[in-house]
């Protein structure tokens, strides 16, 4: 029988205002086997250690159960104090009953009662807890960067920085990102390019960092300082290390029809093509779904011109398998297409665009070499109107929109808006808000500027109408602070859309393991605390993929979550988990179902000589765990059909102990 | 047909293919028939049948043979083949040390069928066209087979063997429309209560008499976890009716994703309990949720419940529960 002792945490009135802890404590204290149960003010300061340490050494404790916040917060602290008093960390555990009863809980009554049924349950696991040792594991000493906007770029030029290998896998055929995209920067209006173009270009330079371009993450396996990722490099059908991005082919490819995203559609590329001049790897791509020779079988002339016979019509994706000891998510975001909204007319009518889109036809590399003039009939607009939040800050039930803000574009509307006064001093400039926001070094002053010197028409209201007569867009729209309805013609629309996680974040953390949001932004490991990791261990986040951010807040956490990175590759080991799964060889039928949904590859089969009925040896398939290996996931213990699987220190025997527990009446 | 299986099974232990023979033998009653071994041309001209009533599904008897080595021929009719894949991708037995014989197989007869029909006192059976002609110690009667098919032969999904290594009789074909799961459509239109009042009414019946999982093919773990009183659970199974009930619901979990719906379960229970059922219900909704998977089809397909893809469905979606 183990000695318990059972510790109430008050938590100053966090727990102790909804739940009464005395009864808790009183209640426990009659529990079998429990020789100690007391509470105490905060169990986690030092004098609440101490009484813990004291009452292990009088009562002579081998079990201890603390009735507190959640494991997440205090586990290692309780199970440091037990330790140090020669009890094995594992003989700790935590029952929360702060997060899972009084913080959601109002009824005293009600709360004390759970608080007991919960405690009840930790000391019958208590019951059956066994001493663990824990292992250690070898941390590879490289880290992967999924995405190479400015949120990779600048977390593998850190990491890179103090001297790790760094692997950046970039979907498209350069790296960049969006912002390589943008004309200029708010709030100091510089050029997106001149800024971001020496990062690229550093990348390219440093001997630290390998850029896969064109290519996609395959398959994740592995655990924290042990990952193995395979990446699939997209056939880019010209050879990377012939190409010497002279652009001739870029020139001379006869299909020119090709929509260009770099542009957002706004004008054309080749079917061979090199995203912008500044792209890192500057190396050519062929769009096989327009290729005249991919696709037909005739052309060629991109081979003919090549001088360094890069071009390869044959080449096939390919797999790489790495290792690395961290990974960082960075995959980013894109605008969403305001398709839904008809009565924006984005779908229907050429003047209304997005502000990225806005950006491009204002920028020198741009379909109209820096000159604004709308997609229609290429003149300038004269009248142009934004619109803000759209996708954005909407109602939980519609479905079209995004229920948060997307943050960046109330700066980035004012500094179109201000650009445009600026250099246009002829146009009308209409910004139609519901709340501006500027929280920000220098960005409220930025906002002010747009309004009192260049003379921006900001108006509280929402667009409700815009339609194209004529040439003209009509704009209908309400100005919320006088009550009028106002009607605009219009020669421009700018829409502001929403911020929405790339569309390749989902998969990519669900092959990390990694948790998100119901938005698809991935999920921190602490919103407060830990906010560049994610809650899987060794998986790390940088960027918009965590959630809304401009360009200087994506840099610092790009930069926090490299100095994670670095002092997780800093380590020679890692200490592993002890509780992971054991298998039974008696009850083991050798079925490999646990291997098959290993994630790990921590199990693998023996044939073993057993002994059989009447003297007879019997040879048997069974399982065998590597624990250094195995991340105690417990996905085994659910696929064995037999049992024989069990993972340490969350057994069956004790999970259904802990049920029973809280079952009984 | 039995006279040919027979001649083909002596000329098997004659040329060294095997040492022993797994087929059918006759029990307390004529269509109460047994798996049984045989090793030499007397055992088998003695006590090997094949006919309607040849239902037993030989695959799960296999595990215990490779354990006892030498060479095994056994006799499988197409479903009994899906659970031979099933143990082989559980690696329960050795495909080395078996000399699989395909039989065609139209369908075994129900003799709870049979007796509705007034026939009484059965010595024998034989095929005939459609028909069966069922001796019995009142004469013989003649039955249409479609009236007294078993209910898994009613609802056939497939007359192809997934493996063999010799055929006897014409080989058949997958039968997609089987209407295997008609039945557990019923019930999932059912309300919660309706179908608890079902299950709790046919569960009722379960003497704990162990035929089920002691047949079925996908039920062959060393020690089970209700015989294993380490488990925790094996006496809590017995505690009352409504845990018995559970022991069922338990066992459909255990088998869930590697079920071939072979129906034994449902054949050998002697309270008549549609177990089957519970099963479809998973191979359903795998399909369902996972695409079209048959467990045994293919030994080396990876099992929908055992593997983890990028495109999996998410709780919630396609009628899923959402969490």
């Amino acid at each position: 029988m183990q000695r318990i002792g059972v510790f109430i945490c008050h938590c100053g009135t966090n727990i102790a205002a909804t739940v009464d802890v005395k009864a808790v404590a009183e209640a426990l204290g009659r529990e079998p086997g429990v020789v100690f149960s007391t509470d105490y003010q905060y169990m986690c300061s030092e004098s609440g250690q101490t009484l813990m340490r004291d009452a292990i050494r009088e009562h002579k404790l081998t079990g201890v159960v603390v009735c507190s916040c959640s494991p997440r917060m205090h586990e290692t602290t309780f199970r440091k104090a037990a330790e140090k008093e020669g009890l094995n960390p594992y003989m700790v555990e935590i029952a929360n009953i702060r997060e899972q009863v009084s913080w959601i809980h109002k009824d005293v009554a009600e709360a004390t009662e759970k608080a007991i049924i919960l405690g009840r349950a930790a000391i019958a696991k208590v019951h059956l807890n066994k001493p663990l040792k824990a292992g250690e594991s070898p941390v590879t000493k490289r880290a992967l960067v999924i995405g190479g906007g400015i949120a990779g770029i600048q977390t593998a030029l850190d990491i890179a920085e103090a001297g790790f290998e760094v692997d950046i896998v970039e979907k498209e055929p350069t790296i960049g990102g969006k912002m390589a995209q943008i004309d200029k920067t708010f709030p100091t209006l510089d050029c997106a390019a001149c800024i971001l173009t020496p990062k690229m270009v550093d990348v390219a330079q440093n001997e630290k960092i390998k850029i896969f371009s064109y290519s996609e993450v395959e398959s994740v396996k592995g655990f924290v300082g042990n990952f193995k990722v395979a990446i699939r490099k997209k056939a880019r059908y010209v050879d990377e290390e012939k190409c010497t991005g002279c652009g001739i082919c870029t020139e001379k490819c006869p299909q020119k029809k090709v929509p260009n995203e770099f542009n957002m559609g706004l004008d054309t590329r080749r079917a061979i093509y090199i995203p912008f001049a500044q792209a890192v790897p500057k190396v050519a791509t062929i769009d096989a779904n327009y290729c005249t020779m991919m696709k037909t079988g005739k052309c060629g002339v991109c081979q003919k011109l090549c001088g360094a016979g890069a071009i390869d019509y044959k080449q096939q994706d390919t797999i790489v398998e790495r290792e690395y000891g961290a990974i960082v998510a960075a995959t980013g975001f894109n605008p969403m297409k305001p398709t839904q909204y008809n009565e924006l007319g984005y779908a229907t009518c050429e003047d209304v665009v997005t502000s990225l889109e806005l950006e491009r036809l204002m920028n020198a590399a741009g379909p109209t070499a820096g000159t604004l003039l709308r997609p229609s009939d290429k003149k300038h607009p004269h009248t142009i109107v934004f619109v803000q939040c759209v996708g954005s800050r909407c109602d939980a039930e519609n479905e079209k929109g995004k229920p948060y803000c997307s943050k960046i574009c109330c700066m980035y509307t004012a500094k179109h808006a201000m650009l445009i006064r600026e250099k246009y001093p002829d146009t009308e400039v209409y910004v139609f808000y519901i709340d501006v926001r500027t929280p920000g070094k220098n960005f409220d002053e930025f906002y002010r500027r747009a309004v009192e010197q260049y003379g921006v028409h900001y108006v509280k209201g929402q667009v409700g109408k815009v339609v194209e007569e004529n040439g003209v867009l009509k704009v209908q729209a309400s100005d919320l602070l006088s009550g009028e309805q106002l009607h605009i013609d219009a020669d421009l629309v700018v829409l502001a859309t929403a911020v929405e996680p790339d569309k390749s974040a989902r998969s990519i953390a669900t092959m990390l393991t990694a948790s998100m949001d119901t938005n698809d932004f991935f999920t921190e490991a602490h919103a407060k605390l830990r906010p560049v990791e994610s809650p899987t261990a060794g998986i790390f986040l940088s960027g918009v993929c965590q959630g809304p951010k401009d360009i200087p807040e994506t840099v610092s956490q790009a930069s926090a979550a490299a100095a994670k990175v670095i002092g997780l590759l800093a380590k020679d080991k890692l200490t592993c988990n002890p509780c992971v799964a054991e298998s039974d060889e008696m009850l083991c039928n050798g079925c490999s179902s646990c291997e098959k949904v290993c994630p790990y590859g921590a199990i693998t089969y023996t044939d073993k000589e057993f002994r059989g009925p009447n003297r007879t040896t019997l040879i048997r398939r069974v399982a065998s765990v590597n624990p250094a290996v195995c991340q105690g996931c417990g996905a085994c213990t659910v696929a064995c059909p037999s049992g024989a699987m069990d993972l340490k220190g969350f057994s069956n025997r004790q999970i259904m102990a802990e049920v029973d527990a809280i079952c009984k009446m | 047909m039995q006279e040919m299986m027979k001649k083909r099974a002596t000329e098997l232990l004659a040329d060294g293919t095997c040492d022993r023979v797994l087929g059918w033998a006759v029990g307390d009653f004529v269509y109460d028939q047994t798996p049984a071994l045989f090793r030499t041309e007397e055992e088998l001209q003695k006590g090997f049948v094949y006919n309607g009533f040849s239902a037993a599904n030989l695959s799960k008897y296999l595990v215990k043979e490779c354990r006892a080595g030498g060479k095994i021929a056994v006799f499988l009719k197409p479903c009994d083949t899906y659970s031979f894949n099933q143990l082989m991708a559980e690696h329960r037995i050795k495909r080395e040390m078996i000399y699989v014989i395909g039989i065609a197989c139209d369908g075994k007869a129900d003799v709870e069928k049979l007796k509705e029909q007034g026939i009484d006192g059965i010595t024998d059976i034989k095929e005939s066209g459609d028909s069966y002609v069922v001796s019995t110690i009142y004469g013989d009667k003649t039955v249409k087979k479609a009236e007294v098919l078993a209910e898994r032969c009613v609802a056939c999904k497939s007359r192809k063997h997934m493996v063999y290594d010799e055929l006897i009789g014409e080989e058949g074909e997958v039968i997609a429309d089987s209407g295997r799961f008609d039945m557990v459509e019923k019930l999932e239109a059912m309300t919660p209560d309706e179908r608890y009042l079902f299950w709790r009414g046919e569960l009722s019946r379960c003497i704990r008499c162990n035929a089920c999982r002691n047949v079925c093919p996908a039920c062959t773990c060393e020690q089970c976890i209700f015989d294993n009183p380490r488990s925790g659970v094996s006496q809590k199974a017995a505690a009352n009716s409504f845990e018995e009930n559970m022991f069922h619901i338990i066992r459909a979990f255990h088998v869930a994703g590697r079920c071939t719906d072979c129906g034994e379960c449902s054949r050998v229970c002697p309270e008549n309990i549609p177990l089957h059922l519970l099963n479809r219900k998973f191979i359903k909704d795998v399909n369902t949720f996972y695409g079209d998977y048959q467990a045994g089809e293919d030994p080396a397909a990876k099992p929908p419940l055992g593997r983890y893809e990028k495109n999996d469905i998410e709780p919630g979606e396609a009628g899923g529960v959402k969490a």
